[in-house]
């Protein structure tokens, strides 16, 4: 039976990583300046890489291919949290989003390089110091456009208000979860939502943002999705799913 | 089986980074074992960064350049375990990377808060009047650098 949750669960975490990496591919020839352009990219590039190492764990577990659970799933099977699915709005909202996201990520993977399952334990401690990469610059990044010009704190603001209770729903446990977190292959929630809370409220706070009153997540199941996915989706899947696939290039 | 274990490691040996053609696999460490079982060869590589490119290339070289010296079958395992370390690089491939124009990463024993360094010298002139323009750059394992001495911008081969 863990099989399959953790199954799920690993899904749960290609999907996330994939989808924030393609809205971060979007900004490749948009972005406000030369090295964010790079840096975007990278990231996008970095999230990809990542996503493929869970889809390859979720092919070990249930005998499905990356390109066909990628490529060949609707969006209400898709597990993602909506934080990734959002159109990527402007770069201050773009930026605040991967924060958010790395700044979990960081907590999430330093439990998870002691997953009991060898398999989680070895691609969490191959993500993590590319992780640190992401969470210094969008860091730095948080802290200067809080603390920059007006426009620039009105737009994290702004940014901030929106994302925060979709952001929230990245410790929402998939249904039986619990069961894993027993078997100590996947960290409580509960305790990663404190950690990123102290961690991210004490860098908002000296990044002059307030942090949102919300408490409750946007959506509560990793089955519920926006509209925006099934766009996304479309255009991603389309190449893949016309006559010509499988043609070699 | 024409093709001895030496020869895999020579052979093996000849083959670039894609993305730094001046040093091998074997010198990055990107390969880590190859042994001979039957008439196959099998080759075990570890990725540098998780999603680099480059990786899907360099596994087709290795089956092109082991077929072309004689190997009949050969056969590529990815491992993730033990996870790569630019500490890996040895002295010799630092130099050729600083030769090519890429400052080399800066030895970190693991910790990574020595992942940033806020000056390195400049592969050109050596100066460490230099300063980090961005910690992303043209691939994935490099960083952009600027020298403040001969007023060059360079690429440093990022710490992992």
């Amino acid at each position: 039976m863990n099989d399959t949750l953790l199954a799920r669960n690993v899904l749960a975490l290609a999907d996330d990583s994939l989808l924030l990496g393609h809205r971060n591919s979007e900004w490749a020839g948009h972005a406000p300046i030369l090295e964010e352009d790079i840096a975007f990219a990278n990231l996008a590039l970095d999230e990809l890489g990542h996503a493929q190492l869970w889809y390859e764990l979720h092919q070990e577990l249930t005998g499905r291919e990356p390109d066909e659970t990628i490529f060949f799933r609707d969006a209400a099977d898709y597990l993602n949290v909506q934080l990734v699915e959002l159109p990527k709005g402007d770069w201050a909202f773009s930026m605040l989003r991967q924060y958010l996201f790395d700044a979990y990520e960081n907590v999430l993977l330093a439990h998870l390089v002691n997953s009991s399952n060898a398999r989680v334990a070895e691609i969490a401690a191959k993500q993590r110091p590319e992780e640190m990469y992401h969470l210094r610059h969008t860091s730095n990044w948080v802290k200067r456009l809080g603390l920059g010009a007006a426009e620039s704190h009105r737009r994290m603001t702004a940014a901030l208000n929106e994302l925060w209770a979709y952001a929230l729903q990245l410790f929402a446990p998939l249904e039986n979860a619990q069961a894993l977190t027993d078997a100590n292959i996947l960290p409580d929630p509960r305790a990663l939502q404190t950690e990123w809370e102290n961690q991210v409220g004490a860098h908002l706070t000296a990044s002059a943002l307030a942090v949102p009153a919300a408490r409750a997540p946007r959506a509560k199941s990793r089955s519920e999705h926006t509209a925006h996915l099934r766009e996304l989706l479309t255009e991603m899947q389309e190449v893949a799913r016309s006559e010509v696939y499988g043609v070699e290039w | 089986m024409v093709i001895t274990l030496a020869e895999v490691w020579r052979a093996l040996d000849e083959i670039t980074d894609p993305e730094i053609p001046v040093v091998s696999l074997v010198e990055m460490g990107i390969v880590r074992d190859a042994q001979i079982e039957g008439d196959t060869v099998i080759v075990t590589m570890t990725p540098t960064f998780a999603g680099c490119p480059a990786l899907r290339v360099m596994r087709d070289s290795i089956v092109e350049k082991l077929t072309a010296r004689g190997a009949a079958h050969v056969e590529v395992k990815t491992v993730l375990t033990p996870r790569w370390s630019s500490d890996w690089l040895t002295d010799a491939a630092r130099e050729k990377l600083k030769a090519f124009g890429l400052a080399p990463p800066p030895k970190h024993g693991g910790n990574a808060q020595l992942f940033f360094p806020d000056q390195v010298a400049c592969p050109y002139c050596n100066s460490t009047d230099t300063r980090v323009a961005n910690h992303f750059g043209s691939t994935l394992c490099r960083a952009i650098y600027f020298c403040r001495a001969c007023q060059q911008p360079f690429e440093q081969f990022k710490a992992l």
